[in-house]
């Protein structure tokens, strides 16, 4: 979300670039875009795993009874999220806490750091929200046949509903799982790009003298909305997380 | 997981960004850049993932444990505690009532023998008064015997005087039995 929007050549107006910020470019000089180039993706996503190592090594290293300030807060994210994890997927989901903790620190950090100015957020990007959520889609799915082989798809069959209404249920019921992987990543990615696109219009506008106070004043509004955005996104996508993960393990309605 | 697909279809350099360095398009739609992203996506999180299951998690986890444990041994200890002290408590108490109850034995006792001892000095005293009452009575009495017996002795020779007198002869016997008389009556 830097603010490098410049005067147009000549000075007649405002240009806007709100999108420039979610441009992946290479680190190190530039061209080609390779799959192994470190790009500024890399270096965030770097950043965020440099922060996770912060608060939950770096933070517990005492591993004190009486916890210091960091450790606390690394307890108290690792109890929000252990309880998160018991209490919607139930007891015996207790052992995919480390995979569902991870999804939730990355995003966390990522969403986070990502609010730095000049900053790249990881997470704005479709192909990586994608990539968690349809991961998340697919482990659940095979989870669910695996434990209960075709009675899995007792999940699609609502017992509960009169006889005449369960095949248009199970026809609903079945596109809703599967569009879970689209909304699954579009919110996150949406709600995150948004925020930082909505926040780079505001900056544009702030070069006018003008209606700089109000730019301003709306930036700083905004950006502890998204301060506010990133926390609830990353906490979203956590529990549904676990809310897909308990429908594996216990798919009975 | 897409690994092999920019290799084989990265025909342009520049497909996404003009020449000015502006994105064409939203950025998040530009397929080259996918692969970087899942690639470096999948490091980041088997990075996250080894350092939380190596070292973050059991780390934490231990401490929660330790911190319950310890917890739990402290409000044992503490109850244990407590339980020693109603003991002390009780142990007071008992000690305490045994105390009363032997003063008021010790006190009961000391004034019952002093209640005794009083009693017999009483007894003495009173035994004492009656036989010095009896002593002066008995010589009250003799006092008394003696008394009227020297009335009787006066007051004949104040008759045989008188008698004598009036120049008569007294008849000793008459005189005395006229006395006797008067004295008895």
């Amino acid at each position: 979300m830097a603010t490098e929007t410049e005067y147009a050549e000549g000075g007649s107006g405002l240009v806007f670039h709100p999108l420039d910020q979610f441009i992946v470019k290479p680190l190190f000089g530039d061209g080609q875009v390779y799959w192994y180039t470190v790009t500024n993706a890399t270096l965030w996503m770097a950043l965020s795993v440099l922060g996770i190592m912060g608060l939950l090594v770096l933070g517990t290293r005492g591993a004190g009874t009486v916890p210091s300030r960091l450790q606390s807060m690394a307890e108290m994210t690792y109890g929000f999220i252990y309880k998160m994890v018991e209490d919607v997927s139930g007891k015996d989901a207790v052992r995919f806490f480390p995979y569902i903790f991870t999804l939730f620190l990355f995003i966390l950090f990522a969403n986070v750091l990502g609010l730095i100015p000049t900053a790249f957020t990881p997470t704005t990007h479709i192909a990586v929200t994608a990539v968690m959520a349809l991961g998340v889609f697919l482990t659940v799915t095979i989870l669910g046949f695996v434990l209960h082989g075709g009675t899995f798809l007792k999940l699609f069959w609502v017992s509960s509903a009169p006889l005449a209404l369960r095949p248009i249920l199970a026809v609903i019921e079945l596109i809703s799982y599967m569009v879970r992987p689209v909304s699954h990543s579009v919110r996150l990615a949406g709600a995150i790009t948004a925020g930082h696109a909505v926040m780079k219009v505001f900056a544009a506008f702030a070069a006018s003298a003008l209606i700089a106070p109000l730019a301003i004043g709306g930036m700083v509004a905004i950006y502890a909305l998204e301060l506010l955005v990133a926390f609830i996104q990353a906490y979203v996508f956590t529990i549904l997380t676990c809310v897909y993960l308990k429908d594996a393990l216990h798919p009975h309605h | 997981m897409a690994d092999t697909t920019t290799e084989a279809g990265a025909p342009v350099a520049e497909a996404c960004v003009d020449a000015g360095g502006s994105a064409i398009g939203m950025p998040q739609l530009c397929t080259e850049w996918y692969a970087n992203q899942i690639f470096w996506l999948l490091v980041t999180l088997a990075a996250i993932y080894f350092i939380l299951s190596r070292v973050a998690l059991p780390r934490i986890a231990a401490v929660l444990a330790e911190r319950q444990g310890t917890i739990t041994n402290d409000v044992a200890s503490a109850e244990e505690m407590m339980l020693r002290v109603r003991e002390a408590e009780a142990a007071y108490e008992k000690s305490l009532a045994d105390a009363r109850a032997e003063a008021k034995t010790i006190s009961d006792e000391t004034r019952a023998k002093i209640q005794a001892e009083l009693d017999k000095e009483l007894s003495a005293a009173d035994a004492r008064i009656a036989e010095k009452t009896a002593e002066s009575e008995k010589a009250i009495s003799e006092i008394r015997e003696t008394a009227v017996e020297n009335v009787r002795l006066v007051a004949a020779d104040v008759a045989a005087e008188i008698v004598a007198l009036m120049g008569d002869k007294a008849d000793a016997k008459a005189i005395e039995a006229a006395v006797a008389e008067r004295v008895k009556g």
